[in-house]
């Protein structure tokens, strides 16, 4: 969580021109990297409390790349209105453009052992160590930043490509038509007669992971060797940080306005002046660009890849973190990032393992915990809607005692049966509870988390400000 | 024809399917004019409008701007047999431009029902504006290496506000204006995008007698200001004789007078169609 907010303060810096003066902006810059200091600081202590293999290096890694695939898509979706689906198809090319550039040489022959070694033989970061005299390091580093931006660069040809036709359809036609496209680049990856490229329907691997990478570098600096995880969490949140922060920047400029005139209303976006195709496609092929970057970083995390993963369920996900973190937010795509990945990775993991209570003393304890938490819940919803009708509450009074009737039933069950076995708590109930919540979200919480409001030092002051303000308002009134 | 004449629009006929919005119109506004067109509601006023503009493409005839054509069409097969359109075989090309083009030729308009950016602030609403003049490339203006032209577009998008009396209401969003600024902030949208001939579809709508009053006076001072030819629709009668220099009279998409204000309103079939006529009489 701590170690998020140093991704939104990497990339925000840029969103107070607007309203501030000069010296107000210098002051913000500073506050800004004391707040990256501090996160940097938490994701250190992080490091040398937890255990190396903690959940939350994992889970902040995985954020890391969703981030900048969701804070992608909602530049086309937020900002630019255009719902498209195609975030998936676009990760993959990014993903096997990273593959099939890094994977080296003498590991070819293993990967693409179907394919004759494949047809690609050289890998970017041996060239690179060439051009510098041998130096794996450097090769590595130059290698792995020129394989992310070709990632990008061909997700945003591809983009190029399908937007020509796909971009003068509007609305639900759009989104059909790029999760088309999608599937499309899927089933083409997987084809066998391109498998001297794309290693057919079998996983690329050995490519430079975060992991790999640094691996290398605690091999030559024993400070990196004591402190693993904090740098192979540190490498992926500042590409993100990076990436988001050119998002952040094209928003503020005057190409991202244009692109917010034609969210809110086509029409007058073109009596402006504003040419439609050109900013609808620039804003394609830039939400493919980073896409396919985040694909790269995807696989740089996964350490192996396989097309067969990129289905239009993972573009179901980014999109779920746009619409919890809210559409039209930068930082709530983050925010809704890390709740995903750490909700579907790690929070709700103890829902997919049995439990099992055997003696008296564990089972009366947890039908009085289970008990209190059905009685907790029926309070909240009489609290929540006293001021309702009343057939409403009745209504609510009523299915709230069936749920209860049940939940005591089964409890008294399992009470007089000689061992607990705790309800639901079995492999797959993570998902149901999962839906549970982005059912609820949708229903109540339609706007997401952040609405199309940013979390930032204006946002936050004004939060403080108006608390003051109420505060003496309050004070005078007494 | 002269060249004195910024618009010209020759012959235009506006057909949906088997509705003619707009029957062969001729019409012209010349250099620092204020034309009305007027006419009761579905004479087709919006329709010319959007012709001009290029969001419907004329099933007949041309429009031409300065001398540059930037509409020509003829009607074609299907057309041609249930309707010739006038002077049909003078138009032999088909010149389309899209409403984009078209302003940055120079006409900007404003919208009949208000189409500002309504989730954006009004300072950017006029800087969006602005946007097509921008030299920066997408990639220096991504990075924010035009500093300096961001500086001079906000501070010319600010000037312009400040004329039309919006200027100590920069941040506010567009759609939290009263109704009356609103319609100033689509004016000086409008403006921003430096034009020589601009559209106003009912810039009174909903105005009260005082406000168009003013509204009138800012009409008029905008186009000394700005050397604008301004083209407008409106149903106040008291603006329009009071400030426009010709007068168009549209019914059903037919032309039925032009002239100056006194001609158009002795004319006797504006009075009968629109003007009202007198039953007792």
């Amino acid at each position: 969580m701590v170690a998020k907010v140093s991704n939104k303060q990497g990339a925000s810096p840029k969103s107070f021109q607007n309203k501030l003066e000069r010296h107000d902006r210098k002051t913000q810059i500073v506050a800004d990297l004391i707040v990256i200091v501090i996160c940097l600081a938490v994701l250190f202590l992080l490091d040398s409390v937890l255990d190396s293999s903690s959940m939350i290096f994992v889970v902040l890694k995985k954020t890391a790349v969703y981030a900048v695939v969701a804070v992608s898509m909602n530049l086309l979706n937020g900002f630019t209105g255009l719902f498209s689906l195609g975030q998936a198809g676009f990760m993959l090319i990014g993903a096997y453009t990273y593959g099939i550039l890094m994977i080296p040489s003498g590991d070819r022959a293993s990967v693409y052992q179907y394919f004759d070694g494949g047809i690609v033989k050289f890998s970017l970061q041996e060239v690179f160590a060439g051009i510098f005299g041998g130096n794996a390091g450097v090769g590595i580093f130059f290698g792995v930043l020129i394989a992310l931006i070709l990632a990008g660069v061909f997700a945003a040809l591809f983009a190029f490509l399908i937007g020509l036709p796909v971009l003068r359809l509007k609305g639900d036609y759009l989104a059909i038509a790029t999760l088309g496209f999608a599937e499309i680049i899927r089933a083409l990856f997987q084809w066998n007669t391109i498998g001297g490229l794309t290693n057919g329907s079998n996983m690329l691997r050995k490519f430079p992971s975060f992991d790999s990478i640094v691996a290398g570098w605690a091999a030559g600096s024993p400070f990196v060797a004591a402190h693993i995880p904090f740098f192979s969490t540190l490498l992926p949140m500042i590409i993100a940080a990076i990436c988001i922060s050119l998002i952040v920047m094209l928003i503020h400029s005057s190409y991202g306005r244009s692109f917010k005139a034609i969210r809110d209303d086509e029409v007058a976006a073109e009596a402006m002046g504003i040419n439609l195709a050109k900013h609808k496609m620039l804003a394609f092929c830039t939400s493919s660009f980073f896409a396919g970057i985040g694909g790269a970083m995807l696989a740089m995390f996964q350490t192996t890849i396989q097309a067969n993963a990129f289905k239009s369920s993972m573009t179901y996900e980014i999109l779920l973190i746009v619409v919890i973190g809210g559409i039209g937010s930068v930082t709530g795509s983050i925010l809704g990032a890390f709740l995903f990945v750490a909700a579907s990775e790690w929070w709700l993991r103890f829902l997919d393992t049995e439990m099992v209570f055997a003696d008296a003393g564990t089972k009366t304890g947890f039908v009085i915990f289970a008990v209190a938490i059905v009685a907790l819940l029926a309070a909240l919803v009489i609290v929540k809607n006293r001021g309702k009708e009343k057939k409403d509450f009745r209504r609510i009074a009523i299915i709230a005692a069936a749920v209860a009737f049940i939940v005591i039933a089964a409890l008294i069950n399992y009470l007089v049966s000689p061992s607990m076995n705790v309800p639901l708590l079995r492999s797959g109930f993570r998902l149901v509870v999962f839906s549970l919540i982005i059912m609820i979200i949708v229903l109540f919480y339609r706007r997401g988390i952040m609405g199309s409001r940013e979390l930032n030092w204006d946002s936050v002051t004004a939060f403080f400000m108006k608390r003051r303000n109420a505060d003496k308002e309050g004070g005078e009134k007494a | 024809m002269t060249n004195e004449n910024v618009l010209t629009l020759s012959d235009i006929t506006m057909q949906f399917g088997g509705v003619v919005a707009v029957n062969n119109l001729s019409l012209d506004v010349g250099q620092g004019e204020i034309v009305a067109l007027i006419g009761p509601n579905g004479a087709g006023k919006t329709t010319v409008f959007n012709v001009v503009t290029g969001v419907y493409e004329a099933t007949n005839g041309s429009v031409s701007y300065k001398g540059e054509t930037i509409l020509e069409n003829h009607p074609g097969f299907k057309m041609r047999k249930t309707y010739g359109g006038i002077n049909a075989d003078k138009y032999t090309k088909r010149i389309v431009k899209t409403p984009d083009v078209i302003t940055s030729l120079g006409i900007a308009r404003t919208f009949q029902n208000i189409r500002l950016f309504k989730d954006l602030s009004v300072l950017e609403n006029v800087m969006i504006a602005m946007h097509m003049h921008l030299k920066a490339g997408y990639f220096s203006d991504m990075l924010h290496m035009n500093g300096a032209e961001e500086a001079k577009l906000r501070q010319d998008s600010i000037d312009i506000l400040e004329m039309v009396g919006l200027g100590n209401m920069l941040e506010d969003q567009a759609s939290s204006l009263p109704y009356g600024q609103q319609r100033r902030l689509e004016i000086a949208r409008a403006l921003a995008t430096k034009p020589s001939l601009l559209l106003l579809d009912e810039p009174a709508a909903g105005m009260n007698p005082q406000e168009t009053l003013e509204l009138s006076h800012f009409i008029v001072e905008i186009k000394n200001h700005f050397h604008l030819s301004v083209l407008m629709i409106e149903h106040h009668m008291d603006l329009v004789m009071s400030i426009a220099d010709r007068i168009y009279v549209l019914n059903f998409g037919e032309l039925i007078a032009s002239g100056t204000p006194a001609a158009v309103q002795n004319n006797k079939c504006v009075i009968d169609a629109y003007l009202g006529a007198n039953e007792d009489a």
